[in-house]
C-alpha cells in the first residue's frame, strides 16, 4: 500500500460520496416530507447527464451544461411532481413504487429514442482538465476536486436551506411531524413541490458532474438510484444529516474495496479474471456495509425518532 | 361461484393448449407459454408475501434467478463432468429433475430466509429499499463467478430429465411447468385459508393487534418470505430449462420489478390473478416489441395509467371477486 | 399476579411515568384513573409490552417480563382491549376471534386444513361471539360492524384467550349511555376470574368494578386504595376528582 494509492482513493471515495449525497439527499427529503417512495429519481439524475452533455457539446461551455442539467433535474421533477406524483401521496408505498417504476421504463426508453442507445461523452473543460498536487508527489484530477468541492457546496447550500430559511424550518417540521406543517396552514402543495425540484436539482447536477467521469447512458440512473437506497438506509429516512454520513460511508467503502480487492485477489487467481471477479466483489462490500448497520441499528445511523 | 368457474375455464385452457396448438401447426408457441408459466409461478410465489403478507419485495428476481442459476450450473457440470465443489463433500452436477428442482428451491429458499432475517426488521419503505438493495448485491455475486460466465451469462448444456424422463422438446417441460404451478396454487390457496394464512393476513391488516394477540409476526413472516423465494426459485429451474441460458439479467431489479408489476395487474392476495398478471404482461410485451423497438415507450405509460386509476387487477373483472385493493 | 415496580418512561425530558409502582392481584379489578395526560395509556403500553420502560420492572406471576415484547406476554396470558379499536377490518367477526384464539394456541402452522373448519379455534370462537352477542354478526367483514359492535368485539377478542390478564384501555370510549351499564356487568361476571387492570374515564363504571384504586396524575401515582378511601382522599378530591364532582 504506497501513500500515492491511499490519498487518490480516498479522495476518490469522497468525490463518489458527495454525488450519492446529492441523489440520496433529495431521496431522503422527499421520504421524509411526503412519504413518498420515488425510484425515478434516478431518471432526474440520468436527465441532468444527458442535457448537460448536449447543452456543453452545442454552447462549448460545460458551465452551461451544469446549469443546464441541474435545471432538467428541477424542472423535470417539479412537472412529475404536479402531474404525476401528487396523485401518490395518498396511496401506499407500493403504488408509488409501481408508478414511478413506470416512468422509469418510460424515461429510460425516451432517452433510447432522443439520444440513441449508445452511451455518449462528455469530457470536462480544458480549464480543469489537469491535475493538482495535493500532496507532495501526489498528483491528483481537478475534475474531481472540483466536483468534491461542489458537493460540498451544495450540501453547505442544503444546510442553510433548511437550517435558516422559513421553507426549511418548515422542511424539518415536516420530517418529524407531517401534521404539524399542515396545522400551520402552510401551502403543502408549495412546499412539497419546491421541496422536489430542489431534490431534482441537485440530481441533475449529480448527473451532469457525473458524467466527464462515467459514462453518460440509459440505465446510469437505476445504478446510482439503489446505492442511494443504501445511503439512505444506512444514514436513516429522512435525515440530511445521516444522508452525509451514510454517503461517505458508502463512497469510501465502494472505492476502498474495488482499491483493494483487486491486489488480494491477484495472487489467488488469474489476472484476468481477477479483476472481473475483483470488481463484482468490490460492488458487494457496501451491501454487506448496509447488512451490518441494519443488524446493530435497523433504522439507521441517524434515526428520525431518536 | 364466478371464481370457480374461472379458475375451471383457465385450467381447461392451458391443459388444452398444447393440443390446440399442434392443431393450429403453431407447437412453437408452446415454449413460449411455458415460459408463462415460469413467471406465472414466480409471480404467484410473490403474491403470498405482496398480497397476503403485505410485504412489498423488490428483490424476487434474485431468487428466480439464484434458481435458475442453481439448475443451469449443475446441468453445466453434468455436461462437463466435473464437479460443483470438492470440498468438504464433492458435489457434482446432475440433469435430474427431482434433484435439481429441489436443490433450487432450497438455494432461494435459503437465501430468503437470510435476506428476509434482516429485512423483516425494518418495515415500509426502509423493507423495500432493503430487498431492492439485497437482491442488487446477489446480483453482483453471481457477476463475480467468472466460471460461469460472469455478464455473459451461461449457455445451458442440454435439459433436465424427470426420473430418467427426458424434458427436452416443448411439451413435456410444458407439463411440468403446468404441474408445477397447479400444485403450487392449491397449497397456496389452502394455507391461505388455513391458521397460517389467517396469522400472516391478521398480522398484515393490523399488526399491533396481531402482536397483542400473541401472534409471532416476525416468524410467520420470514416463513413466508422464504417459502415465497423458493418457490421463486423453482420458477427460475424451469426458466432454465425453458431458455437453456441463465444470465443475469434474471436477477435484475428489473425482473424484481416486471414480477410486482404482474401481481398488480393480475390483482394482489388471489394467487390467480398474478398468474393471469404474468401470462398478460408477457404478451403484451411481445405483443409490442412486435409492433415497435420502442415498445416500452408504450408499456411504462399504460402501467402508470394502470396504477393511477385501474386498481383491482385483471382478476377482479375476470372473476368478479379481487384481492384487496 | 401482575407487577409494576418503579416504572419509569421518558419522552424527552418530559416523564410521562414516573416510578409507578402497583400490584394486581390474581382476580381482582384494579382500576388506574386521573386526568388527561396522566400517562395512563402510557403504562398500559408498559404492561402490555408495547413500549419499554426506562427504568423499573414488570414481573407476571414472578418472573420478570420487562424485555418481553407484546406477543410473548400476550402468549404467557395478558390479553388487552385497546383505547381505539384495533381488529383486523376485512377479516370477518369470527375470523377475528379465531386469529386470537389460535395465538393462545400458539400454533400457526396449519398449511392443509381450512381454519373455518378447524374445531380447535371454531368451538372457542363461536363460544366467545356467542357470549358476546355477535353471533349473527359471525360472517360480515369486522369492519362493517357499528362502533358499539366493535367495542364488543374487541372485548370478546380478549376473552376468547382465557388470558390470566387483562388490561382494559378505556373499554366504555365512546359508548352510548345503554350501552356502558351492559360493558360493566360483563365485566363485573368476570371478576374473581380474571385479574384485570381498568383504565376508565367514566366514575360509575370505575366505582361499580374496582376493588381497588390507583390515581395517576402527571405521571406519578398520587394515591392507592379501595375505592371509599379514593373517594375520600383530599389529595385525590383536589387533583382530579373534585372537577368531576363539581361538574
Amino acid at each position: 500500500m504506497t501513500a500515492t494509492l491511499f490519498v487518490e482513493q480516498t479522495l476518490n471515495g469522497l468525490q463518489f460520496g458527495v454525488m450519492l449525497f446529492l441523489m440520496a439527499a433529495g431521496l431522503t427529503l422527499i421520504f421524509g416530507i411526503m412519504d413518498v417512495i420515488n425510484l425515478a429519481h434516478g431518471s432526474l439524475y440520468m436527465a441532468g447527464a444527458f442535457v448537460g452533455a448536449t447543452i456543453t457539446a452545442r454552447t462549448g461551455s460545460f458551465t452551461l451544461g451544469v446549469l443546464a442539467g441541474a435545471a432538467a433535474g428541477a424542472l423535470i421533477a417539479l412537472i412529475l411532481e404536479l402531474t404525476i406524483i401528487r396523485r401518490l401521496y395518498a396511496r401506499d408505498h407500493l403504488d408509488q413504487v409501481l408508478a414511478t417504476y413506470a416512468l422509469i421504463l418510460t424515461f429510460n426508453e425516451g432517452v433510447k429514442v432522443l439520444w440513441g442507445p449508445a452511451p455518449i461523452f462528455l469530457s470536462a473543460p480544458a480549464a480543469l482538465a489537469g491535475t493538482i498536487e495535493v500532496l507532495p508527489g501526489i498528483p491528483y484530477p481537478t475534475y474531481r476536486l472540483v466536483v468534491i468541492a461542489a458537493g460540498i457546496g451544495a450540501a453547505l447550500f442544503l444546510g442553510w436551506l433548511i437550517g435558516r430559511t422559513r421553507a426549511g424550518m418548515l422542511i424539518r417540521a415536516g420530517t418529524t411531524n407531517r401534521e404539524t406543517v399542515q396545522a400551520l396552514g402552510v401551502d403543502v402543495g408549495l412546499l412539497f413541490a419546491l421541496v422536489f425540484a430542489v431534490g431534482g436539482a441537485l440530481a441533475g447536477l449529480a448527473g451532469v458532474m457525473a458524467g466527464p467521469i462515467l459514462a453518460v447512458q440509459v440505465g446510469m440512473g437505476e445504478q446510482i438510484l439503489i446505492l442511494a437506497f443504501v445511503v439512505v438506509v444506512v444514514g436513516g429516512l429522512g435525515s440530511v444529516r445521516g444522508a452525509m454520513a451514510g454517503a461517505l460511508l458508502v463512497g469510501l467503502t465502494d472505492t476502498w474495496a474495488r482499491a483493494l480487492l483487486p491486489t488480494l485477489l491477484r495472487g489467488l487467481l488469474p489476472p484476468a479474471s481477477a479483476d472481473q471477479v475483483a470488481a463484482n466483489l468490490g460492488s458487494v462490500a457496501v451491501y454487506l456495509l448496509m447488512a451490518v448497520v441494519l443488524a446493530v441499528r435497523p433504522q439507521g445511523l441517524f434515526p428520525r425518532h431518536a | 361461484m364466478r371464481e370457480r368457474a374461472a379458475v375451471a375455464v383457465g385450467l381447461a385452457l392451458l391443459v388444452a393448449a398444447p393440443f390446440v396448438l399442434e392443431a393450429m401447426d403453431e407447437a412453437f408457441l408452446l415454449s413460449v407459454l411455458t415460459r408463462m408459466l415460469a413467471y406465472a409461478l414466480a409471480a404467484a410465489a410473490l403474491d403470498l408475501v405482496l398480497g397476503y403478507g403485505g410485504m412489498v419485495s423488490f428483490g424476487h428476481g434474485a431468487f428466480l434467478g439464484t434458481g435458475a442459476y442453481v439448475a443451469g450450473v449443475l446441468l453445466h457440470h453434468r455436461a462437463d463432468g466435473t464437479a460443483v465443489i470438492d470440498w468438504p463433500v464433492r458435489i457434482g452436477g446432475t440433469a435430474e429433475a427431482l434433484v435439481a428442482w429441489p436443490a433450487a428451491a432450497l438455494v432461494s429458499g435459503l437465501l430468503a430466509a437470510a435476506i428476509g432475517a434482516i429485512s423483516l426488521r425494518t418495515r415500509a419503505v426502509h423493507f423495500i429499499m432493503i430487498t431492492l438493495a439485497f437482491a442488487q448485491m446477489v446480483f453482483f455475486l453471481v457477476l463475480a463467478l467468472p466460471q460461469y460466465g460472469g455478464t455473459d451469462g451461461l449457455m445451458v448444456p442440454g435439459r433436465n430429465v424427470l426420473v430418467g424422463a427426458s424434458l427436452a422438446g416443448d411439451a413435456p417441460l410444458y407439463w411440468a411447468a403446468l404441474a408445477l404451478l397447479v400444485a403450487f396454487l392449491a397449497f397456496a390457496r389452502s394455507a391461505m385459508a388455513a391458521r397460517f394464512g389467517l396469522a400472516l393476513k391478521g398480522a398484515r391488516m393490523n399488526e399491533r393487534r396481531a402482536l397483542a394477540l400473541g401472534v409471532p409476526v416476525y416468524r410467520i413472516r420470514l416463513a413466508a418470505f422464504t417459502l415465497s423465494g423458493a418457490v421463486a426459485g423453482l420458477a427460475g429451474a424451469v426458466l432454465a430449462n425453458q431458455s437453456s441460458f441463465v444470465s443475469p439479467d434474471l436477477l435484475s431489479w428489473q425482473r424484481s420489478g416486471e414480477l410486482m408489476v404482474m401481481v398488480i395487474l393480475g390483482g394482489q392476495g388471489t394467487l390467480f390473478g398474478p398468474v393471469l398478471g404474468a401470462i398478460a404482461l408477457l404478451a403484451a410485451e411481445e405483443e409490442l416489441a412486435a409492433l415497435t423497438e420502442h415498445w416500452m415507450l408504450i408499456l411504462g405509460p399504460a402501467l402508470l395509467v394502470v396504477v393511477l386509476f385501474f386498481r383491482g387487477g385483471l382478476w377482479r373483472v375476470v372473476a368478479g371477486k379481487g384481492g384487496h385493493a | 399476579m401482575l407487577e409494576a415496580r418503579g416504572l419509569t418512561r421518558r419522552f424527552g425530558a418530559l416523564a410521562a411515568n414516573e416510578d409507578v409502582t402497583l400490584t394486581l392481584a390474581a382476580g381482582e379489578c384494579h382500576a388506574v384513573i386521573g386526568p388527561n395526560g396522566a400517562g395512563k395509556s402510557t403504562l398500559v403500553a408498559m404492561l402490555a409490552g408495547e413500549q419499554r420502560p426506562d427504568g423499573g420492572s414488570v414481573m407476571l406471576a414472578g418472573e420478570d417480563i420487562t424485555s418481553l415484547g407484546p406477543a410473548a406476554r400476550a402468549r404467557r396470558g395478558i390479553a388487552r382491549s385497546f383505547q381505539i379499536t384495533q381488529l383486523c377490518r376485512d377479516l370477518t367477526v369470527r375470523e377475528n376471534v379465531m386469529l386470537a384464539v389460535q395465538a393462545a394456541s400458539g400454533w400457526h402452522w396449519g398449511f392443509l386444513r381450512a381454519a373455518r373448519n378447524d374445531r380447535g379455534l371454531t368451538v372457542d370462537a363461536d363460544a366467545s361471539l356467542a357470549a358476546a352477542g355477535l353471533a349473527s354478526r359471525a360472517h360480515i367483514p369486522a369492519g362493517l360492524l357499528s362502533h358499539g359492535e366493535q367495542r364488543q368485539l374487541e372485548l370478546a377478542i380478549a376473552l376468547s384467550q382465557a388470558p390470566r390478564v387483562l388490561l382494559l384501555d378505556e373499554p366504555a370510549a365512546g359508548l352510548g349511555a345503554a350501552e356502558t351499564p351492559a360493558l360493566a356487568a360483563r365485566l363485573a361476571a368476570l371478576k374473581g376470574r380474571i385479574a384485570m387492570l381498568l383504565v376508565e374515564h367514566d366514575m360509575d363504571t370505575v366505582f361499580a368494578l374496582a376493588d381497588r384504586i390507583t390515581v395517576l396524575a402527571g405521571g406519578r401515582v398520587i394515591a392507592s386504595g379501595a375505592p371509599a378511601e379514593i373517594r375520600a382522599n383530599r389529595a385525590v378530591r383536589e387533583a382530579y376528582l373534585g372537577d368531576v364532582v363539581d361538574a
